[in-house]
């Protein structure tokens, strides 16, 4: 019985599926974006939810919506990990075909991909946040690519902050960096976190800049990928073992603000400076010392505000901090928001070295200062370029770790 | 899995196999609403996303090709009774092959695209050929040789990505720099699809049907499969056939891996495999180890990784969706295949009595 019943819908089995789908594949295309609004697409290199780098763009992205009407078209982890079959070319066709008029590509590991997008849409404006392909003096310009522009903020001053929090809380005097990979953008962080460190260590606690160790070790991407890079909560783990007490991160996502909060736990006295996120303190209070925290909202805005107008530009922005408030999500391409961890008088001297940035009273980026091997990167009184700040060849003298894979 | 196996192969007929995929694609679309997603349109959007255009249609057949390549890999090897799981790091080691080649020569493109192609072919020929040592001499069983050299494989990958092969001042898992284009194998009308991946994935799916169907080669292969001992008894050089089955696997392994780099990424990257290794497994046992369907069951699963993008960028569904969607549809076929199979040796056996 079984089996006629069988026979006579397993046809049914088949054709139902196939005429449904092709009835609907073959109706018209369901526009659903208003016409008048702006449709931007979204790329993150990670979880829109990790805490760090790529949820601090996809806020930049609900700022547009919020403050334009703007609708965002959002696809994250895409990463040669998480999607091996996807491509970036690929994903800004679709955005494309769903109405996209703007395209952020928020990941130096999607240059290349963008760079071929770019190309292939010479009319649809797009960005490669944190790249330099727009900038004119930079090595990697690219004047054929019209439509592609760069946005990154000056996270230097962010990471000043964060390596002077560290040295005025560090009671060891041992401050570790747990770094990505390595490339111009990450060298010249590590760099800006130690002149901060360096700066506080000496000038505001006084000590002498022997007794400051400063090391930074790579997992080898912007975050974890299993079998590929190094596990960043081990890294942290050995940081602390090794006399450490304090981190200070440069990858995406939070492991050591949540691995020194479970050491913390158990008594041991260990900080920590979370990255990318304003709200990265929340995942272990006591333990942070602050955040530098991206707020690529405003710039965003301006963007989608220039191709609501048809005024686009493909410029380079290397946008700075909104100094008379750095918690301003408003106003401000980067920001830092002081953490529970941190004494009340260390919490003092930390805006007065702020107050210092600001007021140009200190530029950390002045000579003497050498290379990791002892050359001269700065005569003494020289002043750091831009170009020379972005293109730190190697890590500077006093800096433990690699400079590149050699 | 060898019970599983034998459902399969005795019982497993091609309507069974259609009616499972369905039943079990329409399990999958409630699971997906269940979680969220409206049915009809997590369908249409699968179909439009995958098919809806010749944009949409050249990036499924460029997913379809190194699936279907590991597919015919696995085929060869399972007809001689081998469960060749290595088939992940012999794509790899085809991919580092073919890189090289397209990194360190320079020569007009067909000659770069065939001499990649060879390269990426000997490379997995290669690695296929020492799982094959160590089972044979070594007795070493080929499911832990496979997997212990992807394991290898994957380190030599990483160490070429951030060593040698870097970036300049770059010391980054994100790939090496892309390879000059040149080395790009062609494409038409300005879409990703390139006639000459479409060419090999076929050329391989068709070569593992002669072989196994129509050579004298063949059937000493599926003779050493099903019993290698009476195989051998009856002349049949048993050993010779495992090792040829793990060469010529691993051929068209590396040369799913040459497509990966010279057709899709234009780079070395860690994830070079793209899992096409244990995907291909999946979807030769949903194939019943027949060329002509593991390619029609590896295409649908390219139709879910490319389609199912648009759940995303369409419904802002959960990125992970698509992948638990093929999880679903292998589970849940293998289940229907067994009920059926049940169904029918139940009815042979009332018929019988």
């Amino acid at each position: 019985m079984f089996r006629n019943i069988l026979k006579s819908k397993k046809l049914l089995f088949i054709i139902v599926p196939i005429f449904v789908f092709a009835g609907f594949a073959c109706s018209s295309d369901s526009a659903d974006s208003d016409k008048d609004a702006l449709t931007f697409g979204m790329i993150l290199v990670g979880p829109r939810d990790d805490r760090g780098w790529s949820q601090a763009h996809f806020e930049g992205g609900q700022y547009i919506e919020e403050k334009l009407g703007a609708t965002m078209i959002t696809i994250d982890k895409v990463n040669p990990a998480d999607s091996p079959n996807v491509t970036v070319p690929q994903i800004v066709d679709d955005m494309i075909d769903q109405g996209a008029q703007l395209i952020f590509a928020t990941s130096d590991d999607m240059k290349d991909g963008i760079l071929e997008a770019a190309a292939n849409h010479p009319d649809v404006p797009m960005i490669w946040s944190s790249g330099d392909s727009a900038w004119t003096e930079g090595k990697d310009y690219r004047s054929d690519l019209k439509n592609l522009g760069n946005v990154m903020g000056q996270m230097e001053y962010g990471k000043m902050i964060a390596g002077c929090a560290a040295a005025l809380q560090s009671d060891t005097g041992k401050i570790s960096f747990l770094g990505p990979l390595i490339n111009d953008e990450t060298r010249r962080l590590v760099n800006s976190a130690y002149l901060g460190a360096k700066h506080c260590w000496t000038e505001i606690a006084g000590k002498d800049a022997s007794s400051l160790s400063f090391e930074v070790v790579w997992i080898g991407f912007w975050f974890q990928i299993p079998g590929v890079t190094l596990d960043p909560t081990q890294v942290v783990n050995e940081f602390f073992d090794s006399g450490s007490d304090v981190v200070i991160s440069g990858i995406d996502t939070p492991e050591a603000i949540v691995r020194a909060e479970q050491i913390a736990a158990g008594g041991e006295t260990v900080w920590a400076v979370p990255y990318d996120y304003e709200n990265a303190c929340d995942l272990g209070e006591s333990v942070c010392l602050g955040v530098p925290f991206f707020n690529w909202g405003p710039s965003y805005l301006e963007i989608a505000k220039s191709v609501n107008d048809d005024d686009f530009e493909a410029t380079w922005t290397w946008a700075a901090p909104n100094w008379d408030d750095l918690e301003d999500t408003d106003d401000g391409a980067i920001g830092f928001k002081k953490g529970a961890g941190l004494t009340d008088d260390n919490a003092k001297h930390l805006d007065k070295f702020i107050s210092s940035l600001e007021d140009n009273d200190i530029n950390l980026w002045t000579g003497p200062l050498n290379y990791q091997d002892g050359s001269v990167f700065l005569k003494d009184g020289e002043e750091a370029s831009d170009l020379q700040i972005w293109y730190t060849s190697t890590l500077l003298e006093g800096i433990d770790g690699a400079s590149s894979a050699d | 899995m060898n019970s599983i196996r034998k459902i399969f192969t005795s019982n497993m007929s091609v309507m069974s196999t259609l009616c499972a995929v369905a039943i079990s694609l329409l399990l999958a679309i409630l699971l997906l609403w269940f979680s969220g997603a409206p049915p009809i349109e997590t369908g249409k959007l699968l179909l439009e996303g995958s098919l809806g255009n010749a944009t949409r249609l050249s990036d499924t057949s460029m997913v379809w090709v190194p699936l279907a390549l590991a597919s015919a890999s696995l085929i060869i090897t399972f007809a001689a009774g081998l469960w060749n799981i290595g088939v992940e790091g012999q794509i790899i080691v085809g991919a580092i092959f073919a890189s090289f080649v397209a990194r360190e020569f320079d020569a007009p493109p067909p000659l770069l695209w065939g001499a990649m192609i060879m390269a990426g072919g000997f490379g997995g020929m290669f690695w296929g050929g020492l799982t094959g040592l160590l089972r044979i001499k070594g007795k070493v069983n080929e499911i832990f040789g496979g997997l212990g050299l992807t394991f290898v494989a994957t380190g030599l990958v990483i160490y070429l990505v951030i060593g040698p092969w870097k970036r300049a001042g770059i010391a980054s898992t994100s790939g090496t720099a892309p390879f000059d284009t040149k080395a790009w194998f062609p494409t038409i009308m300005e879409l990703r699809i390139s006639p000459l991946a479409i060419f090999l994935a076929l050329a391989g799916l068709w070569l593992v049907y002669y072989l196994l169907k129509q050579s004298k080669f063949g059937l000493q292969l599926r003779a050493t499969g099903i019993n290698a001992t009476a195989a051998s008894r009856l002349g049949v050089r048993t050993e010779r056939n495992l090792m040829l089955a793990f060469l010529l696997g691993g051929i068209l392994a590396g040369i799913a891996g040459t497509v990966q780099v010279g057709a899709i990424h234009h780079k070395l990257v860690p994830s070079i495999s793209g899992g096409y290794g244990y995907l291909a497994i999946l979807v030769v046992l949903l194939g019943n180890y027949k060329s002509f369907r593991s390619g029609l069951i590896s295409f649908f699963f390219a139709m879910i990784a490319v389609g199912s993008i648009q759940w995303q960028l369409r419904l802002d569904l959960h990125s992970s969706l698509g992948g638990v969607t093929q999880g679903i549809l292998v589970l849940v076929t293998l289940i229907v295949v067994a009920i059926f199979s049940q169904i029918k040796r139940n009815k042979r056996i009332k018929d019988a009595s």
